[in-house]
This record gives C-alpha cells, structure tokens and sequence, in this order.
C-alpha cells in the first residue's frame, strides 16, 4: 500500500519539530535551511502551514533532471541520487511547487524523499499535524488537490 | 528498407522523453532513434559539468542503465538525416540508406552560430557544445590560462560559471549592454556583472569582438572598443539556431524553429517537432516561440508522443524559464518578467548582498518574474504564473514586499 | 558541539564587529546563556556603571541546547545591567531569534560602547556588518522587523529590534522578536537604545550539531514525551496558554487587584484564558485564533488572537484587525486586573501595543496601577493627566495612556518611568509595588508567601521567573505545599532558583519545568555538551549562576536591606479568599533562606560560598 504525508494545517503550532527532524535525518545537523520541509508562518491570519513535496505523478523535477539524478523508490517518492546530480537547478524551477530546493553548501538539491518509507517529521510531529497515511485513505490532502487542479504543463483527454 | 512506425531524429531529452512515452503508451510497435554522435543519448546541459570534472562522460548520459534502450526495445541509430520524403514517408541518411517511419517526431535540438569574424576557425577556438568541445576546452583551460568568453548570453555565462572553477582568468565580451539579456533587465544585468568583476573576472558590455589573430602560438581578439587581449583559448557563445536544415525540400513551415501546433504537430501530417529545434505555443503570449529549456523539451516530447500514438494531448504552451549560476550567483527568470501592457511590477533590491526579486503582474495573476541571489522556494514561480493563480489580497501584499513569494501561494492554496 | 564555540563583540563605538572563541572553561562552569553572559558581564564592567552609558555591556546569548530540537530549545537571553532596576538584567526570549543566532554560528553577542548614529547589526553566518538605521528611527518592532526583512529581501531573517520606547528612553522597553516575542523585563530594551543599536537581524545557515547523536535523539524522545503525558505541559497550557492560571489565582486569593489593594478580581473570568475561548457576540469568533509555538517546543502555549472589530480600540484601525500575539497570563493581569479593568478586548488591543512598541506589559500595567492610586487619592489630577480620568476599571485610561507611553507623549511621559521613579517623584514611594525597582509579576506575596520571599531575593528584581514556587504552591509540583505556610519556604525558594538558573542557561524554555526536573534536562545535556552534565552538576551550576549575579548587585550598590517587600504586602492584610487577613511573613523566611544559601545575615555571600563555587 502506497502512503503519503497527510498534512492538516488546523493542528500545526508551528513548532519546527518537524523541520528540524528532517534536517537532523538528512543533515546529520538541526538546520532548518537544510530541511525539506518547511513551516511557513501566516502571522496575521495565526495560521501556520507545513509545507513539503507531495511525490505528485507529473514528477516536474525528475522530467527536467539533464542526468537522470532524480528517480522514483519503491515508496513512490522521488528521489535525488547525491552521485548523479550536477546542482544545474533546472528542477528547482520545473517544480511548480518549490519544493525542490537547491543546498549550496552540497552543491546538490534537496527535496522529500519519505525518508525511504518512514518519515522523520511526521514522528516528530506533536500534534498529528503530519501523518504518514495510506495514499486511497480518502485524506487527500489540500496541496495535491490543488496540484490536480493546477493547468500547469499539460492536458490530456482520451 | 528499415522502416518503424515511430521514428525519432535526435537523441536529446526531448527525443528521450518521447521515445519512453510512446513505449508506455504502445507496447508493442516499434521504435527507432536517430542520432548523430556516436555516444549514448546525453545532455548538453550537463557538459560543463564535465568541464569542472564533477561528473564524466557517463554523468552526462540521460538515461544510466547500460542496457537502457534495449531493454525498452528502443532502437538507436547512429546516423545523420540528410533529407526527408515526406509524401513517402521517408528519412535519407548520410550512408545513403534510407528508413520509413509511421511518424515521425524531429527533435534534433540546435546548434551554435559562428558570427561571420575573421580568425574563428583557428586552433583554440571553442564552442561549448558537444562533449568533444568540452573535452577540447578543457584541455587549455588549465590554471591560470587565458580566456575570452565570446557571448554573455544564457548558454554563455553556464560555461562562464564552468571556466571560473577551472581557475581560469576570463574576460567576457557582450554585444548587448547588459549580461544575459534576454533573462535580465539592466538592474539584474548588472548586479550580475558587478558579481562577476568582484570574482575576478573582466566584464566588457556594448562590446564587439572584430576578429581573432594567431600571435605567436596564441589567439589575440581585437574588439570594437578599440582594444585587444591575448587568450590561450576562445569560447564562442553568441547564440544558436535549430538543427534543421535536412528538413529544406518539405513543406514544414519554419520561423526559428519548425512550427508546431498545440499537439507538438508541424504543419505536415505525421511530422511533430519537439523541443529546441522546434517553435511551439509559449504559455505567456500564447505566441510562437523557442524555449530552449530541459522542462520545455521533456513536455514537448511527451506531448508529441501521445499525439503520434492517436490519443489527443493539447499543450498549454511552454513557459520561458531559466536558472543560471554564475560564479555563486544564482538567477532565474520566468515568463513574461518585462510586464505586460496595463499590468504593474515590483522589485526589491539588496544591491549590496545581491539579492534582487522583480514581479510582474497582469490584474492579480503573476505574469513573470527575476530573482537574483534567491534560491528557496523558486519553483513556485513557476506554480503561481502557470496555475495563474488569483492573488487576491497577497497582489497588495506582493507589490509592498516581492519576497512574500511562497506564503503568496501557499496563502491561496493551503490555508 | 552544542555550542557554537564563538563569540561576537560588537563595538559600537568603532563600529567593528570581532569574533572570539567562547571561553569553553566558563562554559563548563556556567554551561551558556544566562549563566555564561553574565559571567562575561561581570568581567567586563564595573558593576556601578550607569546602565545607560556606553560603559556598560549588551549581551545577547543562547545556551548549548538552543537550536537543537530538544523540545522548547529555542531560547536566547539579554543579559546587562538593567536601567530598570540598576540591578543584573537578564530576559529570556523564545521565538526563533535565539536558534538563528546559533545557527549563524554564534553563542553570544556583546555589545559594547554606543553607535554615534542609529544602526542595526545585520549577521549572516560568519559575516557581521553594522548597517545605517536611519530608515527606521522611530519606528516600531513590528516595522522595523518588517522592514529589514523587506530591506535584505530575505524573509527568513529574524529580527529582535526595539521601539521608539527603546530610543526615547522608556525604562522598560523590551527587544522584541518575531513579532511577539520580547526580552521584556527590566529595561533591557532601554539599554539597547542608549547604545544606538535599533536592532540585531540575523539569518544563519550553518546548523547545530551534538555530542552524541543517538543518545540525544533518545533523550530528546524521552523528554518529548514528559511533556506530553504532563497535565500542564501536555495539554493546560496548549489549551489556555498561561491563562490557564487567571480563575486559579484568583480563587487562591492571589491575583493583585487596583495595585495591590485587593487579591481577588470580580473581572477575573472576564479576562481569563476561559474567555479566550468563549464566542464574542459582535462576530461569534473567540478572541483565541490559534495556539502558537517557539521554536522547538511541543506545548505551544503561545496565544494568537484579534481583536473584536467593532471594539472602540480599533473601530477605525484596520491595521489591528489582524491577528497577534495575545494576551498571556501577566499581561492579562497586569492590564487587566492590577488596573482593574475586565474589558478582554481592550487588553488584547494594549497587549498588540507593547509588542509593536516594545515596552513591558508587566511593568506599565503596574505603573498605570501605582498612577491611577495616585490618581484616586488626589496625589496627581486632572492637570497631571492631560485630563483623562486614571479611575481603576477604566480601559479607556488603559488604551489612553498606554499609546501615550508608546508614543513618550504627555502623561504618557511619566509613565514610562515606571511605577517608583513615577511614585518617587510624587512622594509616594510606598505605592510603587515592587522589588528592587522592578514591578511585581501577577502573584501576591499574601496568598502565597513562598512567592514572596521568591520577590524579594530575586536578582533582578521582582520576577516570578526566578524561582516560580507557584508550582507547588499552587500546582503542586513536584510536591504540593501549601501557599499560605512559611515553613519551607526558604528551601523551596532556593531550590527553585538554582534550578531555574540552569534551565535559563541550558537554553531551554522555564515553562518546560512544570514538568521536568532536572532529571530531565541533564541527559539531554550530558548527550548533547562536551563534559558529563548530571543533575547534581546543573545544580551546582545553577548555584553558582545565584551567587555570581548576587555578587553582581553587590557590587551595583545593593545590600540586603533591598532584599524586601513594600509595606503594603508586609503591613496589609488580604481582605477576602483563602489568605484573608494574612500578610506575607518575610521576616520568618529570610533569615533561613539566607543561612541556607550561605550567605551571613546581612545577605553577603561567605568566603566560603564563594571559594565552593569558585566566584572568590
């Protein structure tokens, strides 16, 4: 069974917890300029938003990748080889999302790769606010909905 | 005679994104790809990072597995096309042979110009564009050489970036009166450029180089300003034009590319373009254009492949995108950023940490947009123009601060 | 690894910024922030310098935890010579300032001399440059901090700036952070803007790692899940916040009313954490729109909230309708019940006021206390106040002065002496309710007598952060003890301080400790710090921490005579609630307190002590 990050923006306080387990999973550092995902704080709404790649099916980054560094596991996340990627950035601007972002101290990009089945910010979360949960669960969440709706690239009809 | 029912000229991405897609869609015909130099399918675009040695030639492969193609039943032919018989559905190779296709999709990509100046055929004069260049360029690009960079233009400055780390001394030549100026406006020209003096390198704007010589073993350049410079090589990057000259003889309508409809079909039957060499809709104007770009090429690949398989796929338009890094600098453009007629614009400027955000907007849609220095979150540039997303409230907020980029999308989408 | 193992010194008066190594053989006795900056402090400036003088110093300083994600580590403190009290000056902030600063790479910044025009010092990882403020003289912390984020065009920049109150010489503007987040107490925000210095902006990108990795994952987990399973922790505070204490206190017979004169408010639900929640009827929404966290905490016991659109405050302010930070437990007592006044909107819009302008909620609310007794009995009028009626239960007098105070305009003036250079000047230094210069926090030393002597020895004045005795006094944590006895008392208000002091310097929120006790903290120290960091060890550390800033205000000027309570808490007994003819008994926990800390009877710390913590 596929799953994927449920997000509800209602129960984020926007704590970082998240942020800074996935920095620490990947980074070995808690750094939030090295996490990938991001909480963005809406100050005069109170609102906070976790905000992070929705492994969508146009795959933007991995279709604008020039060597083949950005691949799909068997979680269905895509997933940047270190060994491969040049730091071209071209997928940082395919991705209409923005959630592939380039790490100058690597010279590579980042981006959310499940943490390869079990995601660290969805443990750290304290309030449920990131849930790992079965992809056909009904839950989907507002980003992919939109990423549905969007008219970016292409449309197809049979 | 050979024939496929799909047949493929080049072997760059947007001919890989095809040749895959038509393969998931139809199993079982055949597929035939034709491409000129005698390597697996690679990309350009990660050339210069041969020439910085961070990858080999395998890097620049588009596809890794060794037996990629084969097992996919992907037929590669290493041959140039010299002519098209479009009433017989016929492609005359080099070798005299000749394949018969179904349908065919040209993506042959572009190559570069050679202005018309004395001196650019002698030894040490490089482009930048196959993997022999690179190799080529790198050979006299060693420590401390020399080098005149012909052309500040797109490809020109991701050489640029290429040639700083090999720790050559540069000096770049720019016709036009500001770097890069197709992605940038002067302020952004021009931070760019100060960026680059400060890194060591000599910039020269509204400069012409006139002609090169042989001086005793090396390359002098005379320029238009009156002055010139020794150079242990030369690199050429003052623009290129589509790889389409065997298609003279057909009725294919060409402008700088061949023309292409909303399904990536020129304006003969069973003949789809794709990618560089080919002029497809643009998502901003909704007019022809050449988007030389990665996500351009792949999308004008998989597009044409459903159409050539019967399905109807209709393509927005491509939008003109860009990311460059120019000695650390990092800078992208997207659509339309010069404005639109009755639309406003808003930047903000950090000139001393050369940090630079300019939006433009049509009513409450982004319409386009320059960074300079900006690296997080970029993408959704390209998500706010082409979901052309109402800003509502955030347009206000949007032209007070152009930094608020992702909470703008993110405001509309999330919350 | 923890720390940052750098230090900043910015001096203002050449304008050049300098980086050291941290003193690593302080850090191991002082373990960082609060405890490390004041050991700077003490070796750098003479005590009885004029806070306001480009002698003294300015430190900002994280601890070895901030940064990392143990919950609530996202702390930094202001620590200097406070032009509130003329006492050592330390104030806490969460928010994200504290974590950008270690991740910028710096422990600590001191600030030296004074800048000879308006500046900010903009750090970005290792590059520290001092830039022209002049765009923002007279601006406030939320556009100032807007600003320079606009400036740099980088909007994850954090910013602690002061405001217009910081510059004119309020006494206790605070350094704000992220919008609603301040150093708030003792004037520490004064002392800023007397250095020129309008704000400090920072974006740091270079990460914080530990000792050991997986043993602090575990300890970070472990100590997660405390707060968790807490009552407080886990789900009183994230539900209410800090208000969760308004109905408590009050019923206890501890919630200061009209200055003092009362324990108990008849308006306590009106403008307790309950209310928060509860529909207004203008629109039907709560005054509460969300629950906030710090960086790194997982109680979020931060208030978001707005204000009733048709209330008078900001009828014509659409500016206001926004959402921020709302009102915590002191604010929304010393706005509300010290001045006697339940309007919950009003206090909200009061509460937007001090973090956009950057002064202390605790400290004008008690001032405007001490002025509207003053006003009450005819000591100032009319003429005094530019006319508007200083009536406890006013809210008008409330928004009225306080946006004087903000804008150092008319009575407003006055006020921002704060409440005993304001009572002072009025012959009336009795009517100032506080310790050491420093106005009361939202307890009575009445109902509850260990928070009393907690006041009255507290380092920089009175301050409920300094040993909050509340928890058990009132919570019972870790032990229930019962508010109205004395015996005890001495004991538990030292532990409470020691303790205090290494969470102040771990770098982690106080808060925490409703639920942790040092047990708690220490692994997650002892995996994250080089050295072996147990709980007795943090305890020692925390008590040096005590006795090196007591030495501090020895040598400011203080003795043991200021170790007091104004008579009205000495003389006047409770009128109603459980502590109903009670006053709080000092003189019988003093003596003991000052025994047990090892200092002589005049409250001088003893050779002793002091060779025991290495402080001779």
């Amino acid at each position: 069974m596929q799953k994927t990050l449920h997000i509800n923006v209602d129960d984020c306080t926007g704590c970082y917890q998240c942020v800074l387990a996935c920095s620490d999973e990947h980074d070995k550092s808690f750094n939030p300029m090295k996490s990938r995902i991001q909480v963005f704080k809406f100050e005069d709404e109170g609102r906070f938003v976790p905000y992070t790649c929705t492994q969508c099916d146009e795959a933007w980054c991995q279709k604008a990748c020039p060597t083949d560094a950005i691949s799909v596991d068997a979680n269905g996340a895509k997933v940047v080889s270190d060994a491969l990627c040049v730091g071209c950035k071209v997928c940082t601007i395919a991705c209409p999302f923005g959630t592939v972002n380039y790490n100058a101290s690597s010279g590579k990009v980042i981006k959310c790769d499940l943490c390869g089945g079990d995601p660290a910010c969805a443990k750290a979360c304290p309030t449920d606010a990131i849930t790992f949960v079965n992809a056909d669960t009904a839950q989907f969440d507002k980003m992919r909905n939109w990423a549905g709706k969007t008219d970016a690239g292409t449309q197809q009809s049979a | 005679m050979v024939r496929a029912d799909f047949v493929i000229v080049g072997a760059g991405p947007a001919a890989i994104a095809a040749a895959e897609t038509l393969r998931k869609t139809e199993p079982d015909k055949s597929i035939a790809l034709i491409s000129r130099e005698n390597i697996p399918p690679y990309s350009r675009m990660a050339l210069p990072y041969v020439l910085t040695g961070q990858i080999d030639q395998n890097g620049t492969y588009l596809r890794k597995g060794q037996n990629y193609y084969k097992d996919r039943d992907i037929k590669i032919y290493h041959a140039t096309v010299t002519s098209i018989d479009a009433g017989q559905k016929l492609l005359h190779l080099e070798s005299g042979a000749s394949l018969g296709y179904g349908k065919l999709l040209i993506a042959t990509g572009a190559s570069p110009v050679k202005p018309p100046l004395p001196g650019l055929d002698l030894p040490g004069v490089e482009h930048c564009w196959t993997l022999d260049d690179a190799k080529a360029i790198a050979d006299r690009a060693g420590d401390g050489a020399n080098i005149v960079l012909m052309g500040a233009g797109f490809i020109g400055c991701i050489i640029l970036e290429a040639l700083v780390a090999c720790s050559a001394k540069l000096t770049v030549v720019e016709a036009e009166d500001r770097m890069v100026p197709r992605m940038m406006n002067t302020t952004a020209g021009n931070l760019l450029k100060r960026w680059c003096e400060k890194k060591g390198m000599t910039i020269l704007t509204s400069t012409r180089v006139t002609g090169l010589s042989d001086v005793d073993g090396k390359l002098k350049v005379d320029m238009d300003n009156g002055q010139s410079q020794i150079a242990d090589l030369v690199v050429v990057a003052t623009g290129v034009k589509a790889n389409i000259d065997f298609i003279a003889g057909t009725d294919i309508e060409v402008n700088d590319g061949i023309k292409i409809d909303h399904h990536m079909q020129s304006n003969v039957e069973d003949i789809y373009a794709a990618g560089d060499c080919a002029e497809g809709r643009d998502f901003s104007t909704g007019y022809w254009s050449v988007h030389a770009i990665q996500p351009t090429a792949t999308e004008h690949g998989h597009i044409a492949a459903l159409n050539m398989t019967g399905r109807i796929a209709y393509y927005k338009g491509s939008l003109n995108m860009n990311v460059l890094d120019t000695a650390g600098l990092i800078s992208s453009s997207f659509g339309q950023w010069q404005g639109v007629e009755g639309g406003e614009t808003t930047e903000s400027l950090d000139a001393e940490n050369s940090r630079y955000t300019h939006l433009a907007f049509e009513g409450d849609r982004l319409v386009g947009a320059l960074t300079l220095g900006r690296t997080e979150n970029i993408g959704i540039l390209r998500g706010l123009i082409q979901s052309r997303t109402k800003l509502g409230v955030w347009k206000d907020r949007l032209m007070k601060n152009p930094n608020r980029i992702a909470e703008s999308y993110i405001a509309n989408t999330q919350l | 690894m923890a720390w940052a193992g750098k230090l900043l010194r910015v001096d203002l008066t050449a304008g050049t910024c300098v980086s050291e190594p941290l003193n690593m053989e302080w850090a191991a006795e002082y373990l960082g922030q609060r405890g490390l900056a004041t050991r700077y402090l003490m070796n750098e400036i003479d005590p009885k310098v004029d806070p306001l003088s480009p002698e003294n110093k300015l430190i900002m300083a994280t601890g070895p935890l901030t940064g990392t994600n143990a919950s609530t580590a996202g702390r930094y403190s202001v620590i200097t010579k406070g032009e509130l009290t003329g006492a050592i000056a330390c104030s806490n902030s969460g928010g994200f300032f504290g974590n950008e600063m270690k991740n910028a790479g710096w422990d600590i910044i001191i600030f030296e001399g004074k800048s000879d025009k308006l500046v900010y010092l903009m750090l970005q990882d290792d590059k520290a440059e001092l830039v022209d403020a002049a765009d923002y003289v007279g601006a406030s912390c939320w556009d100032t901090e807007e600003g320079i984020k606009a400036k740099h065009g980088d909007q994850f920049i954090r910013v602690a700036s002061i405001g217009a109150t910081g510059e004119k010489g309020v006494k206790y503007a605070c350094i704000v952070n992220d919008m609603d987040r301040a150093a708030g107490r003792s004037g520490v925000g004064t002392v800023m803007g007397s250095k020129n210095l309008k704000a400090v902006a920072i974006r740091g990108t270079l990460g914080v790692t530990v000792k050991d990795r997986e043993k602090f994952t575990q300890a970070v987990i472990d100590g997660k899940k405390v707060l968790a399973d807490n009552p407080v922790t886990g789900s009183g505070l994230p539900t209410y916040g800090t208000q969760v204490l308004m109905n408590v206190i009050n019923e206890v017979g501890a919630l200061p009313t009209n200055n003092h004169q009362d324990v108990q408010f008849d308006g306590a639900h009106d403008i307790s954490g309950e209310a928060m929640h509860e529909p207004r009827k203008s629109d039907g929404k709560p005054n509460l729109v969300s629950s906030a966290a710090c960086f790194a905490c997982t109680i979020a016991c931060q208030r978001v909230s707005t204000i009733d659109r048709t209330h008078y405050t900001v009828k014509e302010r659409p500016e206001y309708h926004k959402a921020s930070g709302g009102l915590e437990y002191e604010a929304a007592w010393s706005l509300g019940a010290a001045t006697g006044v339940n309007d919950l909107d009003a206090l909200t819009f009061a509460n937007f006021l001090c973090n956009e302008h950057g002064i202390d909620p605790i400290t004008f609310g008690a001032t405007l206390a001490a002025a509207m007794e003053l006003y009450e009995t005819g000591v100032i009028n009319d003429e005094t106040t530019g006319g508007v009626k200083l009536s406890f239960g006013s809210a008008e007098a409330l928004t009225t002065m306080l946006e004087q105070t903000c804008k150092s305009e008319g009575f407003g003036v006055e006020l921002g002496l704060g409440s005993k250079r304001l009572c002072e000047k009025y012959g009336k230094p009795e009517l100032s309710m506080g310790v050491k210069g420093q106005e009361f926090p939202a307890y009575d030393g009445r109902g509850i007598q260990g928070i009393g002597l907690a006041y009255a020895t507290s380092n920089r004045g009175a301050c409920h952060l300094r040993g909050y005795t509340i928890a058990s006094e009132v919570l019972g944590i870790p032990v229930k003890t019962d508010p109205l006895e004395t015996e005890g008392k001495a004991g538990l208000v030292k532990a409470f301080q020691d303790a205090t002091a290494a969470f102040d310097s771990a770098g982690i929120c106080i808060f925490s400790s409703f639920a942790w006790t040092l047990d708690d903290v220490a692994p997650q120290l002892d995996a994250a710090c080089e050295g072996e960091w147990s709980t007795e060890k943090l305890l020692e550390v925390g008590e040096r921490i005590w006795n090196l800033e007591r030495q501090f205000n020895l040598a400011a000027g203080f003795t043991g005579a200021d170790d007091t309570l104004p008579a009205r808490l000495l003389k006047d007994a409770a009128k109603t609630g459980p502590a109903t003819g009670k006053v709080n008994e000092l003189d019988k926990m003093l003596p003991e307190y000052y025994s047990l800390r090892g200092w002589s009877p005049e409250g001088v710390p003893t050779g002793e002590t002091l060779t025991k913590f290495n402080l001779s």
